[in-house]
């Protein structure tokens, strides 16, 4: 946890007992005119440690230490993609925002013999949401008494994605890991059993390295930890062992909670969450807690939904998503078709889009840019007047594709209509409902 | 190495709990009452606290075919969904906790109407019933105010009580025994004032519950499951207008999204129809009952045994 400015400043020189390192107080080497002047800068980030030359070894190491994150920022790599963990900051994502999306890896047994195929596909897909192409992360191989070497080599040919190397073996996980050379695998993992030969091996390929303990069992969770640091192994991903809801949800919960309410060090990497063949537990691993997510088989119709989860639950509640204002157009619409005015707020572009759609209408959507706000908030900062919806009307070229001068304006901001008849003196404004859902019933009577 | 001490949270509140129906020795027909609430954590978190009551999960049916509904949940309700009484029936068979009946919006809605499909469906099935007009006020003022009538002592649940339309569904509820579900949009202070308002009017918080509004997944789920977490945190913490059992509706909310809804013209990453539409319903429904659901309203009975086994196995502990 982040040190205060007098914290900081009872390690800086000016406090120190040693004569020695007591006379350089207050030298003004740093930059700043006093140690405690330098002591609330560097606990405001705005000054680095390293500018003092007279700090003790001791004090150093807990400065360090103190800045270094909670949970250890976990990166897996190869060909330019990344999958990363750790970093965060919030048990909710209310209080600020998730940072670093769950990753998703699909997992293939090197005894299946369509691993390559699978490996491909993975790496192949993309899908749209909200002009986002979303994608998948990478690929978990679990040795199960095949060729586990050939598989990796496989898998690394057959897609550009990072890699899990699934073995608590040290013989194959040093095969598997020369097979992955050039790339940074998360070797998975070590045990109470294996853990100085993995350490070992984790340390001289450089590869981030699972510690695995039984049933969540967290003090021996934080022993192996402990054990394969001191080997020298800095990148560690956490597997508490628990693989079912109840478990999953309760010591993911506890190991977050640890390392920010507690500020455990010990406990501060993040998780490797294994979701079986089941959607919704994966849910529960993007949602509550999981770093590294893997699952059991890849298909489009399970892929996609998982993905949109995980582009909700980690968007910035503070940013929301926002849509390209411009001109859409819902169920083909013709020129004689209606035109409707609405925001480039994510959530209200959609309620219209979907109650027109599902209602089978067509019509024209006319999205104005007020800066991700929704109508009625828009309206209330400035953000939504007749003066912007009357510039996407000219600027978007609406009027060439129309038979008609009519608009329809959302009925929480009636009071523009005034203002918008004469910034657009050609069109004829209709008010239109108040929320989305009453859009359809409107447009089948009012419209004609 | 000193061991690892279990961070816990110990909260001052409690979830209000709230029983749905009512038995013969309680004024009402119902074969059995459901309870929710009762929690002293955030949901499934038995280290933390109590979790008396699971979630439950109601299937909706409606009052006339709803020919506008996905084929893929036309299909595997068949003919039942063209009679609520045998819908009602066939909904309890698969497995659902309660019957959430909604009425479509119809030009020739009227308050008699509704009294006999109610009527039809307190027969069909024993099983607590919740009541949703279409959602227009005026529809709904005239159409509950008869349900509430007909359904005398059942403690059905009458929806949706809004702002606008809360005093004459308070007054029918306190009449006549029953519950509201006080719906506001996606914001935890409006929530609570509603909840004010209703209790003002002398309907005691164990006879309603609270309903926040969602998105579907991928349209604006993010917002209702952040706003549910901190209701429920500000219930823990003490605030006693926000201790209510919470109903969401992730089921019609799915299933008017254009990825359960329609294979016609979507992109073939969206993958197998039926795999990306249940998909959707179970994973709207999972995240928001982690993020503190009470009462989740499905429309496919594949999602319903999903979620079921969801819950089954998050109160195992
Ligand atoms: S460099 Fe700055 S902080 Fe360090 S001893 Fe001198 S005045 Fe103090």
């Amino acid at each position: 946890m982040a040190l205060s400015g007098l914290q900081i400043y009872k390690l800086l020189p000016g406090s120190s007992k040693n004569p020695e390192v007591k006379k350089h107080a207050n030298c003004k080497e740093c930059g700043f005119p006093t140690c405690l002047a330098f002591a609330m800068k560097l606990g405001q980030k705005q000054a680095k440690l390293s500018q003092c030359p007279h700090v003790e070894e001791e004090s150093k190491s807990r400065l360090e230490a103190s800045a270094a994150p909670p949970i250890r920022l976990i990166t897996l790599s190869a060909d330019g993609h990344k999958a990363t963990a750790g970093n965060e900051t919030v048990i909710f994502r209310h209080e600020k925002t998730f940072y670093h999306q769950a990753s998703l890896f699909v997992k293939v047994k090197d005894n299946q013999a369509d691993a390559a195929d699978v490996a491909a596909a993975v790496g192949a897909y993309t899908v749209d949401y909200v002009g986002m192409d979303l994608t998948l992360d990478g690929i978990a191989i679990e040795d199960a008494g095949g060729d586990f070497a050939a598989t990796v080599k496989a898998v690394k040919e057959a897609s550009s994605f990072p890699i899990i190397l699934l073995t608590d073996d040290p013989v194959k996980a040093e095969a598997g890991l020369k097979a992955a050379a050039g790339t940074t695998p998360l070797l998975s993992a070590a045990t109470p059993d294996n853990w100085e030969a993995m350490a070992k091996l984790a340390k001289q390929y450089k590869a981030p390295l699972t510690v695995r303990a039984a049933d969540g069992d967290l003090n021996a969770l934080v022993e192996l930890a402990e054990k394969v640091k001191g080997a020298g192994v800095e990148d560690i991903v956490l597997d508490p062992g628990v693989r079912d809801y109840s478990s999953s949800l309760a010591v993911f919960t506890q190991l977050r909670r640890l390392a920010l309410k507690k500020n455990e060090r010990k406990v501060g990497y993040p998780i490797i969450a294994f979701a079986g063949d089941d959607p919704m537990l994966a849910g529960q691993h993007i949602a509550k807690y999981g770093g590294f997510v893997v699952l059991d088989s890849f298909s489009p119709g399970t892929a996609y939904p998982l993905l949109v989860l995980r582009a909700n639950i980690f968007t910035d509640p503070q940013k929301p998503i926002q849509v390209q204002p411009g001109i859409y157009e819902i169920n083909k619409p013709q020129p004689d078709a209606p035109m409707m005015i609405t925001t480039n707020f994510s959530i209200t572009y959609f309620s219209v889009a979907n109650e027109l759609e599902s209602s089978g209408l067509p019509g024209w959507l006319l999205v104005a840019d007020a800066e991700g706000m929704s109508v009625l908030t828009a309206w209330a900062a400035g953000k939504l007047d007749a003066e912007r919806i009357a510039k996407g009307v000219n600027t978007f070229g609406i009027a060439d594709k129309l038979s008609h001068r009519r608009l329809i304006l959302p009925g929480h901001v009636a009071v523009l209509m005034g203002e918008l008849e004469e910034e657009l003196p050609d069109w004829e404004i209709k008010v239109g409902p108040r929320e989305a859902v009453d859009l359809p019933n409107y447009l089948k009577t009012q419209w004609g | 190495m000193p061991a690892i001490q279990i961070p816990t949270q110990k909260w001052s509140g409690k979830v209000r709990e709230v029983t749905l129906g009512a038995t013969a020795a309680d004024g009402g027909t119902r074969a059995k009452t459901v309870t929710v609430g009762g929690a002293t954590t955030l949901p499934f978190l038995h280290f933390d606290g109590e979790t008396p009551h699971a979630p439950v999960v109601a299937i909706e049916i409606q009052d006339r075919y709803p020919e506008d509904w996905s084929p893929i949940l036309l299909e595997v309700w068949g003919d039942a969904a063209k009679d609520p009484a045998s819908w009602a029936k066939a909904a309890e068979e698969k497995g659902a906790d309660l019957i959430y009946l909604k009425f479509a919006l119809n030009d020739d809605l009227s308050g008699d109407y509704a009294r006999k499909i109610v009527r039809q469906v307190l027969d069909a099935t024993g099983l607590p019933l919740i009541v949703f007009g279409p959602g227009q006020v005026e529809q709904d003022n005239d159409i509950l105010v008869s349900v509430a009538e007909e359904g005398e002592g059942e403690r059905l649940v009458l929806g949706v009580c809004e702002e606008k339309n809360y005093r004459t569904i308070v007054a029918a509820a306190l009449a006549h025994g029953h519950l509201v579900d006080a719906r506001t949009a996606m914001d935890v202070n409006l929530g609570k004032q509603l909840n004010i308002l209703i209790s003002d009017m002398g309907l005691p918080l164990d006879r309603i519950v609270m309903d926040p509004t969602t998105g579907a997944l991928g349209y604006g789920m993010e917002y209702g499951y952040s706003v549910m977490e901190r209701l429920r945190l500000a219930a823990l913490q003490g605030d006693g207008m926000t201790q209510l059992p919470m109903l969401v509706t992730p089921g019609e909310e799915t299933w008017r999204a254009k990825e359960a809804r329609t294979d016609e013209g979507v992109p073939e990453s969206w993958g197998d129809w039926t795999e990306r539409a249940i998909n959707w319903e179970v994973l709207t429904t999972s995240t928001l009952l982690e993020s503190g659901a009470d009462i989740v309203v499905l429309r496919h009975p594949e999602s319903l045994k999903r979620v079921k086994g969801m819950i089954n196995a998050l109160m195992s502990h």
